[in-house]
């Protein structure tokens, strides 16, 4: 993708375009930390100025003045309607208020289960990584939930997580109603710099939706350590325009701690 | 009810409801008596070396570091800490062997600045243990079980996952749905420290912005130390009843500290001190920067004012609170 498209965009500000183009106005979003603040930002720029978004640590429906660097700084509820708690937010998305949950990951498998907190042995890490925070929480509770997956490979994109920090869709359909984890829920997308997916309704595999524009299709298939679903028909994921990366580089995130520069 | 699942984590800070009782009973006063201290005493006072801690707010948000700084310079040991978000005060106490077991729910890293460099490498070379994975929520609810005096609390998070199995909780069958439920433990941390942006001599506090978890955190702990940033008078507190989130009968200990959040953010008064947090990721990629950066900023001063002198005093107090206004830019020193 970057060789095609270098001039114009780079790959975290495409990652950002395509979460944003999946939330919708009028909806509530519990967003994680990094990219996923970004994507919510911009949608409340755009097209969804009316997004209710919503921090875990009690900040619920800011209007974003700038990028925050933690989900828990005053900006998260400037010009908001609550500065709440934890315990109100998460209890408020445990009770279903919440539509699209929406998370970054360091490893994924097929069925959209994440790992964020070790690579290697969780006795004796290899690489510790900092845990769940509120991404189990979020991926339990919400209706729909988005994983942003920056740098898909085979290191990441794996066939068994190191460490299933997050619940996807655990091991298959009906695993997650099992486990007694609300019903209706699970996740939704998953968007790396290759392409969009989503899950197969049967089998509840990752299944292609989009490739990013450029990417050929043994390019996702080389970079992934499982067998993603390639339906017959899929499409080509859009670019964002010059004014939504005018907004991302100029309003969003003018000194590029998270897209770059 | 049947039991389906028990988690393979540490249980640590669990009592019996009865026993808690018992020790609120006989150690949490109900009389209104000045309890103003310096830093230095109320860490003497109140934490013991192995105790299980809890900081406040999240993340660098709110965080009483000015009891971080004094834990390290009081040079306590073997603590356990709540990895609630813990953050910056965690990699401290990690990094300078105060903190040796950690229950995570996120730690060791830096959100968008990064992973935490000083107490990674604690974890990976085994000085520092991780006794159990729980999520944010979950340990907000081991609080929230705590404060509401219970011995644990049903949730519908961490089931099948290894957060949840490598936690401390059990999973059983619901007697009322019939579907299996997470039971989360209450947590009464030995001692908790948390800053507010007003309280008065007795510890009646007022907090501005978000409360996290301090309303449950500071209701559960069997000490509370309050660092502020300023004393307000009791007649302050009872114009306005409403805006009380901590009552005086949950606190031990009241020390008054302006800028006590700092390099950490406090909601509509300073901004996080970025070029601090910077040098602090710059140095602590080795156990030498860790010795030198606690050797400048902790042992080589004598106190926490002598401390925010060395950060750059006054005029660096000042862009921080223009910075919490958004009138002046933001600096991200620590970008790569």
């Amino acid at each position: 993708m970057e060789n095609n498209t270098a001039a114009k965009y780079n790959m975290r500000e495409f990652l950002a375009f395509t979460g944003a183009k999946l939330l919708e106005d009028g909806k509530s979003v519990f967003v994680g930390t990094g990219l996923p603040m970004i994507a919510g930002m911009l949608a409340q720029k755009t097209h969804a100025p009316h997004l209710l978004i919503i921090f875990e640590a009690g900040g619920v429906g800011p209007i974003l003045p700038e990028l925050p660097i933690s989900v828990g700084q005053a900006t998260t509820c400037y010009r908001g309607i609550a500065a709440t708690s934890m315990h109100d937010v998460m209890s408020a998305c445990q009770a279903g208020y919440i539509d699209y949950g929406f998370l970054g990951g360091a490893q994924v498998d097929m069925y959209g289960n994440i790992n964020t907190t070790c690579i290697g042995d969780h006795a004796k890490p290899k690489t510790r990584l900092p845990g769940s925070g509120g991404a189990n929480d979020i991926a339990s509770f919400a209706h729909k939930t988005v994983i942003i997956a920056g740098g898909q490979s085979k290191r990441t994109f794996v066939s068994k997580v190191d460490f299933l920090t997050t619940p996807g869709y655990l091991s298959g359909p009906g695993a997650r109603e099992k486990a007694g984890l609300p019903g209706n829920t699970g996740p939704y997308r998953v968007i790396t710099q290759l392409a969009l997916y989503g899950f197969d309704d049967k089998t509840r595999g990752m299944k292609l939706i989009s490739l990013h524009p450029g990417v050929s299709l043994e390019e996702v298939k080389d970079n992934s350590g499982f067998d993603i679903i390639i339906p017959e028909k899929y499409s080509v994921s859009p670019a964002p325009s010059d004014r939504e990366l005018e907004i991302l580089r100029k309003d969003i995130d003018p000194t590029g701690m998270l897209i770059g520069k | 009810m049947e039991v389906l699942h028990e988690g393979l984590g540490e249980l640590v800070g669990w009592h019996d409801p009865d026993e808690n009782r018992e020790f609120v009973l006989h150690n949490k006063s109900r009389a209104l008596k000045d309890k103003t201290m310096t830093a230095s005493e109320a860490v003497a006072s109140f934490v013991k070396n192995g105790d299980f801690i809890a900081s406040g707010g999240f993340g660098h948000i709110r965080v009483s570091m000015n009891i971080i700084y004094e834990i390290i310079r009081q040079r306590k040991r073997n603590l356990t800490m709540a990895g609630k978000t813990a953050v910056h005060d965690l990699d401290l106490l990690v990094g300078n062997g105060c903190v040796n077991k950690v229950e995570v729910a996120y730690s060791f890293g830096h959100e968008v600045r990064g992973l935490s460099p000083a107490s990674r490498r604690m974890v990976e070379s085994g000085r520092c243990k991780v006794i159990g994975e729980i999520s944010n929520a979950g340990y907000q609810w081991r609080f929230l079980a705590g404060m509401m005096g219970l011995p644990f609390i049903p949730s519908r998070n961490l089931l099948g996952t290894d957060t949840g199995k490598y936690s401390a909780c059990k999973v059983v069958t619901d007697p009322f749905s019939g579907k299996p439920i997470n039971l989360i433990p209450a947590a009464y941390p030995d001692v908790a420290f948390i800053h507010v942006h007003r309280c008065d001599i007795y510890g009646n506090c007022q907090i501005d912005g978000i409360m996290v978890e301090d309303f449950e955190l500071a209701r559960c702990a069997r000490k509370l130390i309050i660092t502020t940033e300023e004393i307000i008078d009791n007649e302050e507190i009872r114009r306005e009843p409403w805006h009380t989130a901590i009552p005086f009968y949950v606190v031990d200990g009241v020390v008054e500290q302006p800028f006590g959040s700092h390099p950490c953010e406090l909601h509509g008064k300073y901004f996080f001190d970025e070029e601090h947090i910077a040098e602090w990721l710059s140095l602590s990629k080795t156990d030498e920067g860790v010795q030198a950066y606690a050797e400048k900023y902790i042992f080589g001063v004598n106190d926490f004012p002598d401390y925010l002198e060395l950060c750059g005093g006054i005029r660096k107090m000042e862009f921080l609170v223009k910075r919490e206004a958004m009138r002046v830019p933001l600096v991200t020193p620590w970008r790569k």
